[in-house]
């Protein structure tokens, strides 16, 4: 049985890197998978402590994480697809009609 | 044994998490993303945990990233440089250390007891996983469960008037 740490410091070390592509790329489909790799981050921290503490009340969660991001995975590329017709461009920049 | 697969799987997982995040293709990011999908899966293997590898597969890697990559290919977008100006890169990877510091600094020193819920090795033997899940979705989270189905139908139904040239 490997360490619950070993778990929680690969969950930590994905979601900093989902962090940096959130906050440093322009693409907004890029922009969107780096949100998938936090959710994932997060989901392995659920399920190795659910297994830590011998509770199944995590691997739930991770159930309505992994529903809610199907959801707003069709919701978002619908979002995109329908800025990218208005805009012909993908980038994050260029989305500031409501920037003050 | 089991330590050094973990390592290697973990190695991998953030290689192809680095790969996602520096590819200047879209396509590319797409498909290590795939990759570290694979990984957390089989790390939720690792963890006694293989309904929850099976639906990692079958719904992200695939299809929500079958969702992705047509959404990529259906704009076109190509290999265009999309990497914002230096200092914005260094802000990033600044804010990226310090939360990776304080996620590392309290996983590592939240002391966890390992309680004995009802998920013990004896309890996963003699039911299996999927068994215990499904017991626990279907009497104490019923209700978050079935509100869920009304979650999704109302995404498709977004879905699908966002997508619509005119509804």
């Amino acid at each position: 049985m490997i360490s619950v740490n070993y778990f929680l410091v690969l969950s930590a070390i994905l979601f900093s890197i989902g962090v940096f592509g959130v906050l440093t790329r322009k693409n907004a489909i890029v922009v969107f998978m780096c949100v998938e790799l936090m959710l994932n981050a997060v989901n392995l921290t659920f399920i190795a402590l659910s297994r830590h503490l011998g509770n199944m009340d995590g691997q739930i969660f991770v159930f309505f994480v992994m529903a809610v991001a199907a959801a707003e995975a069709a919701v978002g590329l619908a979002l995109m697809i329908t800025f990218f017709r208005n805009r012909e461009t993908l980038d994050i920049d260029d989305a500031n009609t409501l920037k003050w | 044994m089991e330590i050094l697969f973990f390592l290697f799987v973990a190695f991998v997982a953030v290689g192809s998490g680095i790969f996602v995040v520096t590819c200047k293709n879209p396509v590319n990011s797409a498909i290590a993303l795939v990759n570290t999908f694979f990984c957390l899966a089989t790390c939720y293997v690792l963890l006694d945990a293989p309904f929850m590898a099976a639906i990692q597969l079958i719904v992200y890697a695939g299809a929500i990233m079958v969702l992705i990559i047509f959404v990529i290919m259906l704009l076109n977008i190509g290999t265009v440089d999309v990497v914002k100006s230096s200092h914005a890169v260094a802000g990033g990877a600044l804010m990226a250390v310090l939360i990776g510091i304080q996620a590392l600094y309290m996983l590592n020193r939240g002391e966890v007891a390992n309680l004995d819920g009802p998920m013990t090795e004896s309890a996963l033997r003699e039911f299996g996983h999927t068994e215990l899940l499904a017991r626990s979705l279907f009497t104490e989270f019923l209700l978050p469960f079935e509100v869920t189905s009304i979650l999704l139908l109302v995404a498709i139904v977004g879905a699908v008037v966002l997508a619509k040239r005119e509804v």
